[in-house]
């Protein structure tokens, strides 16, 4: 081992690990995406059709999909969803609800607000800072390319 | 004139202290893997009563040691030190455990090579004349070091093949100065190895160059050879670090083919119960010597170990951080009969 030095290691370990099944992956969550979002489709066509207009439908159907993520998560069923869709399952909102929801549940006995408030943004909090700065960004640019047209 | 020693980083105990007795417990997950007929205790749910998955480690950890402590029918007052450790900040579900259980204490951190590392210390000890009767003891808990190291269960994440799942268990022995054996013989103590791995992920990658040098150095300092053993095994390797480790040790001239496994592959059926490389945590090879290897011995089906624990030495912050991992890995013989 002596004469290995830590690159030729490195390199060594990379041709022996085994690489993601990346088709199977990519075909798992383009189909569990795809439900979430049929799911989506289904719940805004039936806001519509009971007489919301398209801006509250879409918040109601946001609203919807948000429960069903926290619902899912809190019954356990979640974490099998995002294993098996990966980000077919990280990406829609659902996937948002269960990034906030499971760090809420298992922080809990750290008490509500050290625990449950502070560790709920673990994994979602990053998502909400580089979202929100970059739509910014792009607001500005939005206004010095169009003038504020 | 430090006379036991042999080689650069090996002692030979000339009292070498008898196992006099040990003890496993497990969670639901590891009672249904392949060992599940050698522990003494499979828990039914793996908070077994408590609030939280901490206490519950600290529950099983407390439990295996009075039971290991009760096999060899002794009290926790005739014990004089008790060496154990664990994987969470501070070594807490030690900390606790030892708080009720009132024996003198010295609490160990050598994250999953710590059982050995206990064993080592607790051989040194007893040999040395310093005391007669020691426990040593490592408990790890899936749930709790879920939470310090990765991400809370219910969180929908990919894991990757090279992860490895936490055992939920503890194991603990009962180290004295008479006894019938199996006896503890030859301690190689390891150096950290840091080949510059920084995924976390793949701590078999991280650990087998440790294991390397520490088994390579155990068989130039004691003259062995792989063949002198019935059962060369190391702690978590796993299966992708198990068969990195049987590559490199061959490039160092010794093959261990014939003879060798890893405890993070005893205990699950990977494909069955989708453990993915194997099982890694401080139970993990605390279980497995505890339980298949210590009974396999008694049996006489295995006569001479060498048991190889492994450890990865980082920490969430230094990963966070980039920081490589450190791998340590700690060897000792276990002999049915001395020589």
């Amino acid at each position: 081992m002596e004469n290995m030095s830590n690159k030729e290691y490195q390199k060594y370990i990379e041709e022996r690990t085994p690489k993601p099944t990346y088709v199977k992956n990519m075909v798992l969550a383009f189909i569990v995406g795809g439900l979430i979002c049929v799911l989506g489709q289904i719940i805004l066509n039936m806001l519509s059709k009971h007489g919301l207009d398209k801006e509250q439908a879409a918040s109601g159907t946001s609203i919807l999909m948000v429960f069903t993520g926290s619902f899912l998560t809190g019954i356990g069923v979640y974490d099998w969803i995002g294993k098996v869709g990966g980000a077919g399952a990280a990406i829609p909102i659902t996937g948002f609800a269960n990034s906030i929801v499971s760090p809420a549940m298992e922080f809990k006995k750290e008490g509500f607000i050290f625990g449950v408030a502070s560790k709920m943004f673990n994994i979602a909090g990053p998502v909400l800072v580089y979202g929100v700065g970059s739509s910014v960004v792009i607001g500005m640019l939005y206004i010095i390319l169009t003038g504020g047209g | 004139m430090a006379l036991k020693r042999v080689g650069a980083q090996t002692v030979k105990l000339s009292n070498p202290p008898s196992m006099i007795s040990a003890a496993s417990i497990v969670g639901p997950k590891e009672g249904d893997g392949p060992l599940k007929d050698y522990y003494d205790l499979i828990l039914e749910d793996d908070l077994w009563g408590e609030e939280s998955f901490e206490k519950a480690e600290t529950k099983i950890q407390e439990e295996t040691i009075k039971l290991a402590i009760q096999n060899a029918d002794l009290s926790p007052n005739q014990i004089e030190y008790l060496f154990s450790g664990d994987l969470l900040n501070q070594i807490t579900s030690s900390g606790y455990a030892a708080r009720q259980l009132a024996i003198p204490y010295f609490g160990l951190y050598g994250a999953c090579s710590t059982m050995v590392k206990a064993l080592s210390l607790g051989a040194m000890v007893i040999d040395g004349g310093f005391a007669d009767r020691v426990v040593c003891a490592t408990s790890s808990h899936f749930s709790s070091a879920e939470r310090q190291f990765r991400f809370p269960l219910e969180y929908g994440a990919q894991r990757p093949f090279t992860s490895q799942w936490t055992v939920t268990g503890a194991g603990a022995t009962v180290l004295s100065s008479t006894g019938n054996g199996p006896y503890i013989t030859y301690i190689t103590t390891g150096r950290i190895q840091d080949y510059g791995i920084t995924d976390a992920n793949n701590m078999g990658a991280a650990m087998a160059p440790a294991a390397v040098d520490t088994i390579a150095r155990h068989f130039k300092d004691t003259g062995y050879n792989p063949e002198d053993y019935d059962l060369i095994i190391t702690g978590d390797l796993a299966s992708i670090g198990k068969n990195i480790l049987l590559d490199l040790i061959r490039k160092e001239g010794y093959d261990l083919s014939n003879n060798y496994t890893d405890c993070g592959v005893k205990i699950f059926d990977n494909i069955r119960q989708d453990t993915h490389a194997g099982a890694s945590g401080c139970g993990c090879a605390a279980a497995v010597l505890n339980s298949y290897i210590y009974e396999e011995l008694l049996k006489g089906n295995l006569n001479r170990v060498l048991l190889v624990a492994t450890g990865a030495l980082h920490s969430p912050t230094s990963i966070l951080q980039s920081e490589s991992i450190p791998g340590i890995a700690h060897g000792i013989t276990i002999d049915n009969m001395v020589l």
